[in-house]
């Protein structure tokens, strides 16, 4: 068996421009050779983050079987879940849960919480019988420290953002994946409660052994828990490697302007310098040859031009920027995957 | 500093703001009597979690409440002449020209129909008459440049702006007569950081060249620490606490404010995760005593009895918190303290 538990091969997602032919129609490259691999242990927490249209919420809907990639693979323990039948499907789909953004959404206002804990153990088949059932739920509830008298029974109304997106974090553990996709678990929930979730997800990775996949625009919140981070830029990685490096040492001058952007909690620490952004059309148009950031990059030389840089070692073990400033570093890391 | 504020004239006054929604089980108290100055030239932040009133009391303020909502009591005067109670047709000399709003979710706002030029003109000619007319190009160019956009803007259709250029667009039309208060309701929530950045310094930018008062609406803290000069925070229909921004980031006083501080996540170092709980009432139906007291770590009997008066505990630093006892001298102790020596 694979020592991986995800491995994503060169993942690319076109998105074809229906009715082509019109003046800017064109096909929308979402994700452009994509590598990403989870152990299987430990457990980790791997943030995507990237602003809109960097293509994390596709990645996060291609590892969940959402739509198909373009090309490339998604293998989860060896299984190319693209050549799956149909039986090894609905196990992956056991295996990988997700925890959507809008707690609001996800819940059907008609039926009690318990409903969304026994649509999944009737699915599955969890339970013989209501006792095993209801601990079960229970069980998962504790998890998230949750008691299930105080919420089984009542409707998703009754209960705040918070409760309810642990509650979505029960439901997930309760199937005992190996992987949680959370896609902005957090941003719709209200600051002063947004730590209870955080902190379901390190104590599932850590009690539990669940890897989590976290796709977010917020570097903050991954900051406090993330292992790895993988920043995205309009499809491609401009930067990854551990989440603490990379945020307090940033290469790649997107991120390091994003992480500059980010507002400081302190009003003794205001941002310095102002920045000017390139019009939207500017900065789409480098999309085909060369780093994407091109338009927008105050370093920018004329071999950023001619192809997309490739990811470049910087000084830790796993920290890679794609840019070119950082070729001095000789090996890059595709020329040595390659050997 | 914030004495010296103190002493400034205020240019908007909010004495005792109640805004009801009317609902079949009885009426929401969204917004629940709340007091407070705007100084000439201040950013007023207004944070509060989602469903604390924010925004209704800004709607409140600008008188511009819709049914099921009604405005159930209180004042609003801008410089000293009382809004409430005026006929629309007065009021709409107000709004605007006086009291311009950059709405929620502003880029989706923009007439999708219409030139954004068009959009401005409109706002121009409706409070200024025909005679606007004659140099309104001019104008609308330089309110464009003033919040940083390319005169091309001026002949695109809002789908051809990114969402930052947008958010600039209404950022433009607000200040297109020169109003003395502008209302941002989370004006750049839904914006990625780096174009939330550009946007947030475009205010900045026309703020000081302008000199306009400004009530920011929001719940980013962060992005506060960097705005406004004074902070509100509100909690179920209720001012809890208001101070100077460095006080309130540096010695939160009402429990919380506190856990909003606290729960703000640092990009410089890796902090154990602060977990609260609870709930909160039910808005048609506060309990007794103060708002707070379900999800208040340090509720005490009298919290449950009488709803605490706000208390200037330092200069500039109003609470609204039980814990806060003036002593005889009129310096303020916390209870806390005393409770934990006995």
């Amino acid at each position: 068996m694979s020592e991986m538990l995800l491995e994503i091969r060169n993942a690319t997602k076109i998105y074809k421009q229906r009715g082509a032919g019109g003046k800017g129609s064109r096909d929308v490259i979402a994700l452009q050779d994509f590598n990403l691999s989870i152990p299987k242990k430990p457990a980790s927490i791997i943030t995507i983050a990237g602003e809109s249209g960097s293509g994390k919420t596709t990645l996060a809907q291609l590892v969940l079987g959402f739509t198909h990639l373009t090309s490339g693979q998604i293998i989860f323990d060896g299984q190319d879940i693209s050549s799956a039948d149909a039986h090894q499907m609905k196990d992956y789909r056991r295996q990988v849960q997700a925890v959507f953004q809008d707690p609001f959404g996800v819940y059907n206002p008609f039926y009690r919480v318990e409903h969304v804990f026994t649509t999944v153990i009737s699915n599955f088949k969890l339970a013989a019988n209501p006792q095993s059932r209801r601990a079960l739920m229970e069980k998962a509830l504790n998890i998230v420290g949750l008691r299930g008298e105080d919420v089984l029974r009542k409707y998703p109304h009754q209960l705040s953002g918070g409760q309810r997106q642990r509650i979505m974090m029960a439901r997930a553990y309760m199937i005992s994946p190996k992987l949680i996709v959370a896609d902005e678990p957090v941003s719709m929930v209200d600051a002063s409660l947004r730590a209870s979730i955080l902190d379901v997800m390190i104590r599932l990775k850590e009690e539990i052994g669940i890897s989590f996949l976290y796709i977010t625009h917020d570097l903050s919140t991954a900051y406090q828990i993330g292992d790895q981070i993988y920043i995205l830029y309009q499809g491609t990685i401009a930067e990854k490697g551990n989440t603490i490096n990379v945020i307090d040492k940033p290469r790649h001058p997107y991120v390091q302007l994003l992480v500059d952007s980010v507002p400081v909690p302190d009003p003794d620490i205001k941002w310095v310098g102002e920045i000017n952004l390139p019009s939207d059309e500017e900065m789409r148009t480098s999309v085909n040859s060369g780093c994407r950031f091109y338009p927008r990059c105050p370093s920018r030389m004329d071999r950023c031009l001619t192809a997309q840089p490739p990811l470049y070692k910087i000084d830790e073990i796993d920290h890679q920027a794609s840019c070119y400033l950082y070729d001095e570093n000789e090996v890059a890391v595709a020329s040595n995957k390659s050997q | 500093m914030s004495q010296q504020k103190s002493q400034k004239k205020p240019v908007l006054e909010v004495r005792g703001l109640k805004v009801y929604y009317e609902t079949p089980k009885g009426d929401v108290l969204a917004v629940d009597g709340i007091d407070f100055d705007l100084y000439e030239g201040e950013t007023l932040g207004l944070v509060g979690e989602s469903g604390s009133g924010k925004s209704t009391a800004a709607m409140g303020v600008l008188q511009l409440t819709v049914p099921p909502g009604r405005i159930a009591g209180g004042q609003v005067l801008l410089n000293g002449q009382s809004l409430l109670g005026l006929p629309e047709d007065t009021l709409r000399q107000f709004r605007w020209v006086k009291l311009a709003l950059i709405p929620q979710g502003a880029m989706n706002s923009l007439n999708p129909t219409m030139r954004v030029s068009d959009q401005i003109k409109d706002v121009i000619l409706a409070h200024e008459g025909k005679k606007a007319n004659n140099n309104i190009k001019e104008r609308i160019l330089e309110l464009l440049s003033t919040v940083g956009l390319p005169g091309r803007v001026y002949d695109l259709y809002p789908h051809e702006l990114s969402g930052g250029m947008k958010q600039r667009a209404c950022i433009a039309m607000a200040i297109a007569l020169n109003p003395t208060v502008i209302v941002a309701d989370e004006s750049t929530s839904a914006l990625d950081v780096v174009v939330q950045r550009v946007v947030a310094q475009t205010l900045l930018k026309v703020k000081e060249k302008l000199g306009v008062s400004m009530i920011m609406i929001g719940h980013d803290m962060g992005l506060m620490a960097q705005m406004v000069d004074r902070i509100a925070v509100m909690y179920a229909g209720k001012i809890v606490e208001i101070a100077p921004v460095k006080d309130m980031f540096r010695s939160p006083k009402h429990p919380y404010s506190q856990l909003l501080i606290d729960s703000v996540p640092s990009l410089k170092e890796r902090k154990p995760l602060k977990i609260t709980e609870g709930i909160t009432h039910d808005p048609r139906n506060p309990p007794p005593g103060c708002i707070f007291q379900l999800r208040c770590p340090f509720v005490m009997d009298v919290c449950r009895r009488d709803a605490p008066p706000m208390q200037e505990v330092k200069p500039g630093q109003l609470v609204a918190c039980h814990l806060y006892q003036e002593n005889q001298d009129g310096s303020f102790i916390d209870v806390r303290d005393v409770v934990g020596n006995t």
